[in-house]
């Protein structure tokens, strides 16, 4: 059964983009990342123009990740405080890359630093925590190994405006988690992800978290991003599809829920390797489609009027 | 709709053999439907355009959507990776573009008055808003009617008219869903000798309707509101999704 998207200006099957959103929001909640970084590719792959794909996106995944987040809240696994102080620099950063994406947009180079900023991240990343989390894997195979350090100290421990984060058992400079959240609210206007996927390594390797208020607490302040990303988007560009949201969100705020309880049964490591797969896989292909030849040289944008 | 468009036939046939309101220089022609409506299911629609024609002669049918500016990117590769390279713009590219013919057009009309009005998509005199060489505009603008035609936003070849007897014509257009919106202008031409000899303009009006119409023209006018109604939107829905898992 077809729809038609009123902004996208295409018809899509409705069963696809459901099947899509429930898929997305599985995933979303097993690793309290979004799931844009999967969506959006996707949107682009199966026909809806990069701009609509991107802000539409964004809009989804304020419902999926509240979902998310009423879903970790009711087992007391979210950080409110870290939430909120992440949420500041987040929302600075989404004002700014909103503004980068017209520029770029103008440029006729959105797509281009769309796919080149998602197999830079995606592949850092992906070969990071899959390493990490291999080693930790092995390390518990042999029982009677040193226990690890909370977490180590360096250079981010001397910055100033010291801040205790009771729930997260930290005590590191909020400037930290401020400049994170900047870092995260271009990526979410830019790419039409909640940065989800840059949050949460970032935040159990660089902030040293535990792994179990990570999923909560990301969505927490993905909420807020995005929500901020699709306010700024439909003003300025005219590309959130509301249609194709809600599509999406059907499906995808219940595939949250079961995703949820899903990841309660996995450990730490295990669900970071998969992530890291999972990563390493979106990268490999989106780095693969930028090197080859493309089937057609010519790319055509209309100027609406 | 067939039915209803031979019956529109019938009866355009009667008035014109009455000599009633349709007299006119040459040709007359009608199409079934003088609006496309774009409702949530829409997958694109087709018209059929009828008429008649005075003595005989060759007919030939373009449909041309609102012009748009477009810009051509030519992709090249720049350190390994495939980059939108050169540019040309664009600023009279017909949204849509489709020619119907009675015979293969080149048969039936010479290439001046072809050009003059505008028959054929090697004659769109497409003008470039950028600076561009003769030979780069040529080249840019044949990847754009190339590129157009894989959309189905220029018809890759020139519809079929046929005639029913000497003098009645129809010929059905179709319409892909992704279809631009706004006023399309189908002109007929009646052809003798190889040359225009009478020629016909109706409008068409393409236009979304009812929910469509109305998220699409709210988010224009007041994309402030609209962007706060779409998070709103989505801020309830996902609070209401997690509201059967409460009890788990």
């Amino acid at each position: 059964m077809d729809i038609y998207l009123p902004i996208a200006e295409v018809s899509m099957d409705v069963f696809v983009l459901l099947g899509l959103g429930a898929a997305v929001g599985f995933l979303s909640g097993v690793f309290g990342v979004g799931g844009g970084f999967l969506l959006t590719p996707l949107l682009i792959f199966i026909g809806v123009p990069a701009p609509v794909a991107v802000a539409s996106s964004a809009n989804q995944l304020v419902g999926a990740s509240l979902s998310g987040v009423i879903a970790h809240w009711r087992r007391g696994n979210v950080d409110f405080k870290m939430g909120f102080v992440l949420l500041v620099g987040g929302l600075a950063g989404s004002v700014f890359g909103v503004w980068l994406f017209t520029w770029l947009k103008r440029l006729g180079q959105i797509e281009l630093t769309i796919s080149v900023c998602y197999v830079v991240l995606l592949g850092t990343l992906g070969f990071l925590m899959g390493f990490e989390s291999v080693r930790a894997l092995l390390r518990q195979r042999r029982p009677g190994g040193a226990r690890r350090k909370l977490h180590q100290h360096n250079w981010m421990h001397g910055l100033p405006l010291k801040t205790r984060f009771r729930r997260s058992k930290l005590y590191i400079s909020a400037l930290l988690p401020i400049g994170l959240g900047v870092a995260v609210g271009i990526l979410s206007a830019i790419l039409g992800v909640g940065g989800g996927f840059v949050l949460v390594p970032a935040m159990i390797y660089m902030l040293g978290m535990p792994t179990q208020v990570v999923p909560g607490t990301s969505l927490l302040q993905i909420i807020f991003v995005a929500a901020n990303v699709t306010f700024l988007q439909a003003y300025t560009n005219r590309t959130v599809d509301a249609v194709l949201t809600l599509v999406l969100l059907l499906g995808g705020v219940l595939g949250a829920q079961f995703g949820t309880r899903f990841g309660m049964r996995l450990r730490g490591e295990q669900l970071r390797f998969l992530l890291a797969l999972m990563v390493l896989a979106v990268a490999a292909k989106l780095a693969h489609d930028l090197t080859i030849r493309p089937p057609s040289l010519w790319v055509i944008s209309t100027e609406q009027t | 709709m067939s039915r209803r468009s031979r019956l529109a036939l019938l009866l355009f046939a009667a008035l014109a053999c009455t000599g009633g309101p349709a007299r006119a220089d040459g040709v007359v022609a009608d199409l079934s439907s003088h609006l496309i409506a774009i409702t949530t299911g829409f997958t694109g629609a087709s018209v059929v355009l009828f008429g008649a024609t005075e003595g005989r002669g060759d007919i030939i049918t373009v449909v041309r959507g609102p012009e748009r500016e477009m810009t051509v990117w030519r992709k090249g590769k720049v350190a390994g990776i495939w980059v939108n390279a050169e540019a040309v713009v664009f600023g009279n590219v017909p949204s849509f573009y489709a020619v119907a013919a009675s015979r293969p057009v080149d048969e039936i009309i010479a290439p001046g008055p072809a050009a003059l009005y505008r028959i054929g998509t090697g004659n769109l005199r497409l003008q470039t808003k950028s600076p561009a060489t003769p030979d780069e505009a040529a080249r840019f603008g044949a990847a754009l009617v190339t590129e157009q035609k894989r959309e189905g936003l220029f018809a890759a070849d020139p519809l079929k008219i046929a005639f029913l007897g000497e003098r009645l014509f129809r010929t059905t257009i179709g319409f892909p869903a992704n279809v631009p919106t706004g006023t399309y202008i189908v002109e007929v031409f009646l052809v003798r000798d190889r040359d225009v000899v009478s020629g016909q303009t109706t409008p068409l009006v393409v236009s979304k309707v009812g929910l469509d119409a109305a998220v699409s023209d709210f988010a224009t006018r007041q994309s402030a509101a609209y962007g706060a109604i779409a998070v709103v939107t989505a801020v309830v829905a996902g609070w209401l999704a997690s509201l059967p898992f409460r009890s788990v």
